[in-house]
């Protein structure tokens, strides 16, 4: 391995040839301290471009101060990470930062967890000494996320996850100088947009500028209303989170402390979307089984691979990118609104409810969400099976807001028919977690014959793009994983060029799947924390008693009081859906 | 035909005008007519000679006599003596000021030799749409040689040693440049030719475009023999329609002589060129941006290293060096390099193309040797301050460069003297500016365009000059107080030490060298609250003097916003909380009885 | 046009190009043959340039005079445009300056056709190369 010797505050090192300042300095445990600079490890995901300039170093030699996070260490370099001269270009920076940014710091939503706010402690920044305009632009509400754009500090980090992480392209610099701001193309409307709403630009913000549209007043009325029942599902994601609002250690699942703190918010009954996803299971399991024996009968009309369609990000994402493969995807709904349709039916029949009278609330680590439980089809005469979705984020806020002692809560149950869930139902929450739970069934479905294992560990991971070929009794069936739509971009054209063949891919829009989901507490580029989240989802898939979803009792009961079988008629008006083109 | 045995000529310029040249031509007509040589001896007006200091000039051929600072009293000598006895006067002649000698012939003063034309040596001489007259001046001939007579190595080292440097603004040495993009691996190579000129005023790769295209051609096919390229792209911005007409004719023309393609001239190299557009930004002459640009991304820089002689257009090793540099290389090659560098500086070789603009009589693109003075450029070629004004200032180097005051008129023009000076090469803009000038708007001005040109990737650049701008604003307007000097400086110093790209690195230049060469200025402005120059509305008043208003109502009527009041026959008064310093009272009134103060 | 293939051809071309240029460089040729030059830069095009080139080109050819009218770059006296280089038989060149049309006429007229000059000549202010 090559290596460099250089030195850094007076102390000699000897580090890798080819890495930055940063780093270098990062690896004797000397902080420079960082705002446009966000890294995930292991995921490929860098935004560097070298803008913010408080990273800036002295440097011996150099004329100009240099950014650390751009610059490479070279052999016998000397380099000041906090002399006078580069702390006072810092202060200095930082305070024409803040000389353009709204000073609302104490009703901005982004309060507490505000990277800019941190950067102006941490520089300790007491007075402004250049004031002047700011600059002001108009506030895009979208569906699911709000542009607050004066809050915009440049980093573009947002518009490295919209173009290079998902190859969206919406978010784009604008504008030049002191105008210059990130922006969909023309300042059109974010819902004018090809925008996946998939929220990556949201969770990588360091400042207010992009944030989830809040909908907890919304929760807030619903449950202080006594004409309403209101239940909520949780998704599998946010109880490996949730808990970091709270201070606990990435990675701590907090289930029953979730049950428990949602019922104290005054929810009528507290269910599970893992229920939703053994529901989900069941059905994309069965089409799954009906496209492929259909294709393997040689029947030329069964397009493969199937694709799962439980992200709406992704499937707004093929809507407007691929409209030429909409019949590939599963009509499965995604578990969210299985959930919200048959809580409107199913259950609301049960507990004789009027539908205008159930409120159904889904607590997601997701804002997509938000968009896809407004989507027309998915509502009944202008009702929506799911009235509100929240994030893991606002959920926190509402907890909070309530008073409750998130980590004293005992833990709890959820409330059954709906809250009952199997392993599979859970790891839903992760990258390659779909597809191990559809193989599960599929597999015992497939064979007639149990699992000789559970743990499908090809099929795990945070490598972008994985492939695995799974043995069903001979039949080899080919498994393709993406999360991130960059990497479900490239799936798809390996595809389509023919260099791939898959029976069945898992798409998710997020790195690292709904764990790192635009809705999930701030990982602040610390890719540790989704490698955590994920470790949690597969602990608690190891600790339930039932592992795969066709074994659910209550899934078992509800076809056979309700839908009858899966993909039967009544499934199929309830439980799945159709595609639009939208380009 | 009239056949006149003599010419001669009387220099018509302002300059010369103002000190009585009609006069001259008067008086050479009389005294001509007087000897009986009308029809002998003819007497023209001609443009500046650009030789103000030493006017007026008179100018007889054909034996191209100089006369310089002729007064008419001296005419009737030069008649009698010169034209009828031929004898020249040797009074009136140019004194080297070094030798003391007298010199008569024009082309051998130095004021001739001022200027030398190579990158410019053939516009305005060629036609630029005729391959042939460019082939019949040598053209393609370095090409040529280069290709079969000698290595790559060989012609990288030809370059090195003529010691050219980029004339972008950097001053990179062009040969090292090439050697470093010659030693990256890899399948492709660009050359690419950077023609975003955007500095106000400078017209030098223009000009050269649209003058010589070919030069730029043959050039960027002997970049790519040495640095083992085949493809070339010309980045231009679309504002130069006749610039990218003529590189499109010449482009076809060397392709159909097979100047440009495949097996050029029978060796085997390949190499062709097309032509990218750009929008006119001025961040993207910055070569990071303009590849961006080029790639179809947004023109914003990215941080160096990697160079793009590392990793450029479309992450290739890409050599970007610009019009004015490419256009030197045919000569180096066809001239040596041992000709090249006996010209210049000793840091700084061969020559620098230079757009005279401002408070200037002989505005226009000019080339000379490094190692001349601004005060040569300014006086002697460019022929003085308008009018006759004072000089006060120079600023070169574009938009982030400095503005030098006559200490430093006869500081030798290279890199390394200009930045010591605290300006720069730049492209070669050189704006004069005269006494009526405020240095303190000129900065203003300025900032004004960086700021507008700034990408806005980084945070001092888009956010710093924007504060600079307000400051500057505020002390114009006359809100400005003692502590924003500092708050300039200190600013100004932090966005220099911070910013990403060479804009906002040198953007605050015009600031630092207007608060360190006329500091009085600013002082006046936030002090005073007066702006010395007049320049500053905000800082000027009138007033009406009352002994000499005759009360004719004139300006009351004229005043745009009412703020002058008085009855008829009697003194009117200016409100000065209502006047806006439209300057209507002042150019109405017939009675001078308005004054500015 | 035929390709160029080889150095030897391109020195054969400009030897027989280089007399085109060659009426230019030595003055002293025999041919009664008035050249005249208009710079076409933006500069000059934006004075004026273009209006005066096509007055030459067609009053000269009204007027009988054998003439070469051809376009070129900027000579960098650009407070001057438009400009115009003519060139007389066994003549230096004379470069005049802010030539519209009543100059141009002037310059036919008086210069080109009388050989005697008329105000508004430039002064030639650099070297070239070939010096």
């Amino acid at each position: 391995m090559d290596t460099v010797q250089l030195t850094i505050d007076k102390k000699p090192v000897v580090v890798k040839k080819g890495i930055t300042i940063l780093d270098a300095a990062k690896g004797m445990g000397i902080h420079i301290p960082t705002l446009c600079h966000m890294k995930l490890d292991d995921l490929n995901i860098e935004n560097r471009p070298g803008g913010c300039r408080i990273c800036v170093v002295e440097v011996n030699g150099r004329r100009n101060l240099a950014p650390a996070c751009c610059t490479e260490v070279a052999e016998g370099m000397v380099v000041s990470t906090h002399s006078i001269r580069v702390i006072n270009a810092r202060q200095t920076v930082l305070e024409l930062i803040l000389s353009d940014h709204p000073a609302d710091c104490l009703i901005c939503v982004k309060s507490g967890k505000c990277e800019l706010q941190d950067m102006a402690h941490h520089l300790g920044i007491r007075e402004i000494h250049y004031k002047g305009e700011q600059s002001t632009y108009r506030e895009d509400t979208s569906p699911a996320i709000i542009r607050d754009v004066d809050k915009c500090i440049m980093c573009r980090r947002c518009e490295m996850m919209c173009n290079e992480v998902q190859t969206v392209g919406v978010l784009s610099a604008i504008n030049r100088g002191f105008q210059a701001v990130v922006s969909p193309a023309f300042e059109m409307n974010l819902d004018h947009s090809v925008c996946t709403y998939c929220g990556q630009c949201v969770a990588v913000c360091p400042t207010g500028a992009l944030t989830e549209v809040d909908q907890t007043s919304h929760v807030v009325r619903a449950l202080s209303d006594p004409t309403k029942t209101v239940i909520v599902q949780t998704a599998p994601a946010v109880r490996a989170a949730l808990g970091e609002e709270f201070g606990m250690e990435a990675g701590t699942l907090v289930t029953g402390k979730l049950a428990a703190a949602l019922r104290n918010l005054g929810f009528d009954y507290v269910f599970d979307t893992d229920f939703a996803a053994d529901l989900t299971i069941m059905e994309e399991g069965t089409e799954m089984l009906n496209r492929l024996s259909r294709f393997l009968e040689g029947d030329e009309n069964v397009k493969l691979p199937i694709l799962t369609s439980c992200c709406p990000a992704w499937v707004k994402f093929f809507e407007h990118q691929f409209p030429q493969l909409k019949d590939i995807p599963s009509t499965a709904r995604s578990p969210q609104q299985m959930f919200g349709s048959i809580a409107k039916t199913y259950f609301a029949d049960k507990m004789s409810i009027r539908r205008e009278d159930l409120v159904v609330v889904s607590i997601m680590p997701c804002v997509a969400k938000k968009y896809e439980c407004g989507r027309d089809e998915f509502k009944v005469n202008g009702n929506p099976d799911v009235d509100y979705a929240i994030t893991t984020r606002e959920l926190a806020g509402l907890i909070k807001l309530a008073n409750i002692n998130f980590n004293r809560l005992p833990n709890e149950d959820f409330d059954l028919p709906l809250g009952e869930s199997t392993g599979a139902g859970v790891i839903f929450g992760t990258t390659g977690g779909v597809i191990e739970a559809a193989v599960r069934t599929a597999y015992e479905l497939y064979t007639k014959k149990p699992l000789p294992k559970l743990d499908f560990h090809e099929l795990r991971g945070m490598e972008g793009i994985r492939q695995a070929t799974i043995d069903f009794a001979g039949f080899p069936l080919k498994i393709g994983i993406a999360h991130g739509l960059g990497n479900a971009r490239r799936l798809l054209e390996r595809i389509e060029s023919g260099e791939s063949e898959f029976h069945a891919i898992e798409i998710m829009s997020c790195p690292g799947g709904c764990i790192g989901g635009g809705g999930q507490p701030y990982h602040h580029g610390n890719a540790e924390i989704l490698k955590k989240r994920q470790i949690a989802i597969y602990q608690e898939d190891g600790n339930k008693k039932i592992r795969k979803s066709h074994e659910n009792p209550y899934i078992i009961q509800l076809y056979e009081e309700f839908l009858g079988k899966p993909m039967s008629e009544k499934a199929h008006h309830l439980l799945h859906t159709k595609y639009f083109d939208r380009t | 035909m009239t056949d006149y045995k003599m010419n001669l000529l009387i220099c018509g310029g302002t300059g010369c005008k103002a000190a009585e040249s009609d006069e001259l031509k008067r008086s050479f007509k009389h005294w001509i007519e007087e000897v009986g040589m009308e029809d002998e001896a003819q007497v023209v007006f001609t443009g500046c000679f650009g030789f103000c200091e030493k006017g007026p000039i008179v100018k007889v051929l054909p034996d191209n006599t100089f006369y310089v600072e002729v007064t008419p009293s001296d005419v009737e000598v030069i008649v009698k003596e010169h034209l009828v006895k031929g004898r020249p006067v040797s009074r009136l002649l140019y004194k080297d000021p070094v030798t003391k000698k007298q010199i008569s012939e024009s082309k051998s003063m130095d004021f001739y030799k001022k200027q030398l034309r190579i990158a410019l040596r053939n516009c305005g001489f060629i036609n630029p749409e005729s391959i042939h007259e460019y082939i019949a001046r040598d053209g393609y001939m370095a090409l040529g040689k280069c290709l079969s007579e000698h290595t790559p190595e060989e012609v990288i080292k030809e370059i090195k040693d003529s010691g050219l440097r980029g004339r972008g603004g950097g001053g990179f040495p062009t040969g090292l440049k090439w050697e470093i993009t010659r030693e990256s691996v890899s399948d492709q190579k660009y050359v690419v030719c950077n023609a975003d000129e955007g500095d106000p005023g400078a017209f030098m790769d223009r000009s050269i475009l649209e003058g010589d295209p070919h030069s730029v051609i043959e050039a960027m096919a002997i970049c790519g023999y040495c640095i083992g390229a085949d493809k070339g792209l010309v980045y231009i911005r679309a504002e130069y329609p006749l610039a990218i007409e003529r590189l499109k004719i010449a482009l076809s023309h060397a392709r159909e002589y097979g100047l440009l393609g495949e097996d050029i001239l029978g060796t085997g190299f390949n190499f062709e060129i097309d032509i990218r557009l750009g929008a006119g930004a001025f961040v993207c002459g910055e070569e990071t941006a303009l590849i961006h640009s080029m790639e179809g991304l947004r023109g914003e820089p990215t941080f160096k290293p990697p160079f793009p002689s590392v990793s450029g257009y479309l992450g290739k090793p890409t050599n970007v060096n610009n019009v004015e540099t490419f256009a030197n290389i045919p000569v180096i090659i066809n001239k040596g390099a041992g000709w090249f560098n006996q010209i210049g500086t000793e840091k700084s070789k061969g020559t620098k193309v230079f757009a005279l603009a401002g408070k200037i009589n002989n505005v226009g693109l000019i080339e000379v040797p490094m190692g001349t003075t601004l005060r040569e450029v300014i006086y002697d070629i460019g022929g003085g301050i308008k009018d006759g004004k004072e000089f006060k200032s120079v600023q070169t180097g574009g938009p982030s460069g400095g503005c030098l005051t006559k200490e430093f008129l006869d500081t030798p023009i290279d890199y390394d003297n200009l930045i010591a000076a605290g300006s720069m090469m730049g492209s070669g803009g050189m704006i004069v500016m005269d006494e009526d000038d405020c240095m303190v708007a000129i900065a203003r001005f300025y900032l004004e365009f960086t700021l507008e040109e700034s990408c806005g990737k980084c945070s001092p650049c888009r956010i710093g000059n924007k504060r600079l701008h307000e400051i500057l604003e505020k002390i114009t307007n006359g809100n400005g107080e003692v502590v924003d000097i500092e708050r300039l400086r200190l600013l100004s110093s932090v966005i220099k030490d911070t910013s990403l790209c060479g804009l906002g690195q040198t953007s605050p230049n015009p600031v630092l060298s207007t608060i360190l060469n006329f500091e009085h200025e600013y002082l006046a402005h936030v002090t005073d609250k007066k702006c010395p120059s007049g320049q500053c509305k905000a800082l000027l008043q009138y007033d009406i003097i009352e002994d000499l208003c005759t009360g004719c109502t004139l300006c009351f009527r004229n005043c745009p916003v009412g703020a002058i009041t008085g009855e008829r026959r009697q003194p009117h008064y200016i409100d000065q909380t209502l006047c806006i310093k439209c300057g209507v009272c002042y150019d109405k009134c017939k009675f001078n009885a308005i004054k500015l103060s | 046009m035929t390709k160029i293939k080889t150095l030897a051809d391109l020195l054969k071309i400009k030897e027989e190009v280089q007399s085109k240029t060659k009426l230019r460089e030595k003055s002293d040729h025999p041919e009664q043959l008035v050249q005249v030059k208009v710079g076409m830069a933006t500069c000059g095009i934006a004075s004026g340039a273009k209006e005066t080139m096509k007055y030459f080109i067609d009053e000269l050819e009204q007027q009988a005079i054998d003439a070469l009218v051809t376009q070129t770059g900027c000579m960098g006296y650009c407070y001057a445009e438009p400009t115009v280089e003519v060139i007389l038989a066994g003549k230096d060149p004379v470069v005049f300056g802010f030539v519209n049309k009543e100059k141009a006429e002037e310059i036919i007229d008086v210069y080109i056709k009388r050989g005697e000059l008329v105000d508004g000549v430039i002064p030639l202010s650099f070297r070239t190369i070939d010096d």
